[in-house]
Order: C-alpha cells, then sequence, then structure tokens
C-alpha cells in the first residue's frame, strides 16, 4: 500500500484481486470480492465492476489447472484451431468447461503475446510455447502425476 | 549487420544480472545522465528524433516537453508494459532478458521529467516477469541507482510493478491510468492530455518499454549520433517482432535501412517462408494495421522497393499502403486464408472492446458475427458491402483508437482480398474444405517470390 499517496488505496485493488483468487482456488466468489471490498475500503461495487472487466478473474469455479489457450491471428496461423481441438477431445470437455475429476478447465484467450513461439498457451503463472500435440500430452500427463502426488 | 543498440548485449550469459550488466558497461548512461541537467536530458531525446515505440509513433521528446511542471504537484512516469497488440511480443523480450537496460532507462527519464515515483504497468499475463523486474529494481536500489538522494543528485526515484488483469484497452494511455488508479480501463476523453492531468489527475508522462530503453543509448552515443542511425524521420533502430510463417520467428532489432524483402527472406531476419511456400500477404506493424498483399508489401503502388521505415511503410497511405505500428510483422504464406485471419482478429476486438462507445461496442460484435457467416458459409454477397459500411462507421467515432484499430484490418481485408470474399460467399461448401490460395495474383510465382 506504501507504493500508493495516501487516500489512493484503490489502486491496490487489481493486485490484490489477483492474490484473492490465487487463495480461493482459483476463482473469485462474490464473499471473497466482498472481502477485498472491505479489505481496502471500496464498495462491492467498485470491486465488481472491476472484476467483471478484466478477463484474467474467474467469476465461477475452475479446474485444478487451467489451460488457456490462446487463438488470435498469429496463433491461429501456426495451427492453434487444432490444438484447441486437440485438448477438447483429450480432455472430452468443451471450451469453458472442467473435467468431472476437477482437475482441467479448457478457456480460450485472446492475444497472449508470444506470437514468435505459437501455438501457446498460460497454465499457472508461465507460458507453455511451440505447443504439439506431443507436448499436450505431455503437459496433461505431468499435471495429472502432480496431483496425484499432491493428493 | 546493422548497428544494434538495445540488443547488442543481448547474449551475454547472465547478463539478466546486475553484475554482469554492470561489468559490460551498464549504469555507465546514467552516471552520464546524472552530470547533466533534466531539461539537457530532454533536449538530447528531441535531437535524437526517437518515435514513441508503442505504435503511434509520436516523438518521444516532444511529448515530454508538454508535461505540465506545477509547484508542490508530483509528476508521474507510467511506463506502458501492457503489450497487448497481436503479433508484438518485444517489450516481452527486453524486460525478461534485459531488465536492468529497461531499470536503466526508466531511472534516466524519471530524473529528465523529475518524476520521484515511477510505475511500470505490465500485462497481467506476464506474471513470472513481474519477479525478474522486481528483482532488477531490487538490485539496482541496493547498487544506489534508485531510491533516494541518488549519485549525491538530490533526487529521489522509486520505482514500482504494477500488473495488469487481462484487457488489451489498458494499452491505451488514459485507460492505462485508470486501471491504475484500481478502476475498469474506460479511456478518458482528450484533452486533457496525460501531460496535464494524469494519474491521480497529476501531469504524467506514458511511454512505451521499448522507448524507454531506448533512453541508455541516447543518452551513451548522443541525440545526433542516434539520429545518424536510419532514414528519414525513422532515426535509431526499431525492434520488430516477427510472426506467422517464417522460418525464424522471434525479435530483430533493425536499423530502419532495409527493405521489407530484406527482413522476410535474409537469413539474418525471417530466413524466408518455410516449407518452400510462397508469401500470401502481410501484416507489418500488429494486427490494427492494414494487411497487405504480396505485391504491395514488397513494392510500394509507385513502384519504389518498400522499406522498413514508419514513412516507406506507411507510403500510399491506407489505400496502398500501412503502418509501423507497434513492429508486430505477421506473415501469411499462400495457405493461409484471409477471411479466417480477419475473423480471429474481429473477435480480438470484439473482446477487447471495453463497451463505452456504441460504434465500438455494437460494430465489433456484428463484424464478427458478419465474418463468422461468411467464413462458415453462411454469408450473403451484400454482407461484403455492409462489413464495409459497419467499419466506416466505427473509424474516428470512438473516444479511444481501439475503434479505428478494429476498423482498419477489416477494410484492409477487403479492400485487398475482396476477390477471396465473394468467393466465399459464391463457394460456400468449397470454401469449408479448400483455401483461396493465391488466385488472388494475376502473376502469384513473380509476385510471391524473391
Amino acid at each position: 500500500m506504501a507504493r500508493y499517496p495516501d487516500g489512493k488505496q484503490k489502486s491496490a485493488l487489481i493486485p490484490v484481486l489477483h492474490i484473492a483468487q490465487e487463495e480461493n482456488a482459483g476463482w473469485l466468489s462474490a464473499e471473497a470480492m466482498d472481502y477485498v471490498a472491505e479489505l481496502l475500503s471500496l464498495k462491492p461495487i467498485e470491486v465488481y465492476e472491476v472484476a467483471t472487466f478484466y478477463s484474467m478473474y474467474n467469476l465461477k469455479p475452475v479446474g485444478k489447472y487451467l489451460f488457456e489457450v490462446c487463438q488470435t491471428g498469429p496463433c491461429m496461423l501456426n495451427g492453434s484451431d487444432d490444438i484447441i481441438a486437440y485438448i477438447k477431445e483429450k480432455l472430452n470437455i468443451g471450451v469453458g468447461e472442467t473435467t468431472a475429476d476437477g482437475l482441467f478447465t479448457l478457456k480460450t484467450v485472446e492475444c497472449l503475446g508470444a506470437c514468435g513461439y505459437a501455438p501457446m498457451m498460460q497454465l499457472g503463472k508461465f507460458y507453455k510455447e511451440h505447443l504439439t500435440r506431443e507436448k499436450v500430452d505431455a503437459l496433461i500427463a505431468e499435471c495429472r502425476t502432480v496431483a496425484a502426488a499432491n493428493n | 549487420m546493422g548497428r544494434k543498440l538495445l540488443l547488442e548485449k543481448a547474449n551475454i550469459p547472465g547478463i539478466r544480472t546486475y553484475d554482469v550488466y554492470r561489468a559490460n558497461g551498464g549504469y555507465t548512461a546514467l552516471e552520464k545522465a546524472f552530470k547533466m541537467a533534466p531539461a539537457d536530458i530532454v533536449e538530447e531525446v528531441k535531437k535524437s528524433g526517437l518515435r514513441g515505440r508503442g505504435g503511434a509513433g509520436f516523438p518521444t521528446g516532444m511529448k515530454w516537453s508538454f508535461l505540465a511542471r506545477p509547484e508542490g504537484v508530483p509528476r508521474y512516469l507510467v511506463c506502458n508494459a501492457d503489450e497487448s497488440e497481436p503479433g508484438t511480443f518485444k517489450d516481452r523480450y527486453l524486460m525478461e532478458f534485459l531488465p536492468h537496460l529497461f531499470v536503466e532507462g526508466l531511472v534516466i527519464s524519471s530524473f529528465a521529467l523529475g518524476a520521484n515515483t515511477t510505475y511500470i504497468y505490465i500485462r497481467g499475463e506476464y506474471a513470472w516477469i513481474v519477479d525478474i523486474l522486481e528483482t532488477a529494481i531490487a538490485e539496482a536500489k541496493a547498487a544506489g541507482w534508485l531510491g533516494k538522494n541518488i549519485l549525491g543528485s538530490g533526487f529521489d526515484c522509486e520505482i514500482y510493478v504494477q500488473r495488469g488483469a487481462g484487457a488489451y484497452i489498458c494499452g491505451e494511455e488514459t485507460a492505462l491510468l485508470e486501471s491504475l488508479e484500481g478502476k475498469r480501463g474506460n479511456p478518458r476523453i482528450k484533452p486533457p492530455f496525460p501531460a496535464i492531468k494524469g494519474l491521480w489527475d497529476c501531469p504524467t508522462v506514458v511511454n512505451n518499454v521499448e522507448t524507454l530503453a531506448a533512453v541508455v543509448p541516447i543518452i551513451e552515443i548522443g541525440g545526433e549520433e542516434y539520429a545518424r542511425i536510419g532514414m528519414g524521420r525513422s532515426t535509431g533502430t526499431k525492434l520488430i517482432s516477427a510472426c506467422g510463417n517464417i522460418n525464424k520467428p522471434g525479435i530483430y532489432e533493425i536499423d530502419m535501412t532495409i527493405s521489407v524483402e530484406e527482413f522476410i527472406y535474409s537469413e539474418e531476419f525471417c530466413g524466408g517462408i518455410p516449407n518452400g511456400k510462397r508469401l500470401k500477404a502481410c501484416i507489418p506493424g500488429g494486427s490494427s494495421v492494414p494487411i497487405l498483399p504480396a505485391n504491395l508489401l514488397l513494392t510500394t503502388a509507385k513502384g519504389e522497393k518498400r522499406m522498413m521505415t514508419y514513412e516507406s511503410l506507411a507510403d500510399g497511405g491506407f489505400a496502398t499502403g500501412s503502418m509501423m505500428g507497434s513492429g508486430g510483422f505477421i506473415v501469411l504464406d499462400e495457405d493461409q486464408c484471409v477471411v479466417r485471419h480477419t475473423l480471429t482478429l474481429a473477435r480480438f476486438y470484439r473482446h477487447e472492446s471495453c463497451g463505452q462507445c456504441s460504434p465500438c461496442r455494437e460494430g465489433t460484435g456484428w463484424m464478427e458475427k458478419i465474418l463468422n457467416n461468411i467464413e462458415y458459409g453462411k454469408g450473403k454477397m451484400s454482407d461484403i458491402d455492409l462489413l464495409w459500411d459497419i467499419q466506416a462507421k466505427i473509424e474516428g467515432n470512438t473516444i479511444c483508437p481501439l475503434g479505428d484499430a478494429a476498423a482498419w484490418p477489416v477494410a484492409a481485408a477487403i479492400r485487398h482480398f475482396r476477390d477471396e470474399f465473394e468467393w466465399h460467399v459464391l463457394n460456400p461448401d468449397e470454401a469449408q474444405k479448400a483455401n483461396f490460395g493465391l488466385r488472388h495474383y494475376a502473376d502469384p510465382i513473380h509476385v510471391a517470390t524473391a
């Protein structure tokens, strides 16, 4: 909060919502947003209107692993349509859906600034680039192994 | 080999760390700058002819000189690191691999502008880069290049990194300021410009990452020397993010003296098109700028070689030219469908419209729907004219340039590839299975092979 001038605590809203989402299994519930509002002395509507504006905030529950696959022009030129279709087939879910075991959610997103390393997806904090069907297989297997080890 | 000013040291192992950067001449421009008067730094930047590297190409020195300096009111420098224009990924490279060059540029610029607090507004998806930047800032501070009374000058400066949360519109400077204030990214009506009323209503300069990094070599070699590189009003070097159907996608620093043809086909840059395919079209400056067919890309309508400069890329206006924009260079080979590519861009702009102005909010949705119909065999001939009509009604009728950015790709695709749209409408079944290819060109081999 010290990074903003006095009385400008509203500027902390976007970073704080990122933290709230992380702490709340990857999505922002109404309770989480109300808590943030109280924390920053804002009206709940000020939080809701921001949370609904930015595409990184998930307003409903997501799987443990969120595959955010870019589908904009440069990725499309390098086969993102095929990658998205493959993930759908492999996980047997549609875009915006979560697998029955709660492990994976597939989301399509617009340009993430990795156009030279297309096709790509964001997985958590990092990018997975130069995607192929084999890399997708390996990623899914890795996620399953890590999840099983943590259980 | 062109001259490199920004990426010269990019391949030195460990250049991301403070010690290696410093051992290779890092922060000497900062030392030099702190012996100068702030106004003289602004003068050097003016002399350099540096133009904003975010896309608009506005002269940086002039932008700096507009900054209001009322007594007792803080001034801010805000770095626009919200890189979101499809085809553009150069700022990411600078921040990820040369964070200290960037920090050095930020401190010099903050000193020149008298900004004691500087914010880097970075797109939320670049989450791991936030850590890289915060490490570099901490290292610079520990070494005395940041913080209180830098080099005994009496000047204090702090730099903070603020993450966005997924919104292309926040690359527009006033939307960015709204977002930094913790609000929705709705652009403000200008005037007043940020130089007068910006962050928290205080005078603010908003500059792109590459622009601020370029201040380091400008101070190092001097504005006049910097201005001698390049051609005409395209001074210095420019980072180009090359992507699409090319052999060597990536970031290239060009000195703005090479031709477009050389950039695509030379081994030093894109290395040509994979699998022996021919060039169909290219968007040379990020998704918003007009797409050009191969013939107009390589040669201007006047028959001159098209060069990688602000002026040459724009030669012929929108009728036969395009723009340097952000330097997002997207190449389409002969197997690509212009209708489908335009549809992905239309979807992008519909998704990213903030919804404040009706022409953009409604128009981007209509354009996506109509393009979707044409792409999936449900289009009518009149749809092509309707698309043209909608884009013309968006352009120039919105608060911010996102409306124009959404209109231009659609306009240029119809302007140059109308035959491909018509083919989709007339041959809906075939268009599902096959591609229009290079039928647009009377002599595709001659046109599309360098």
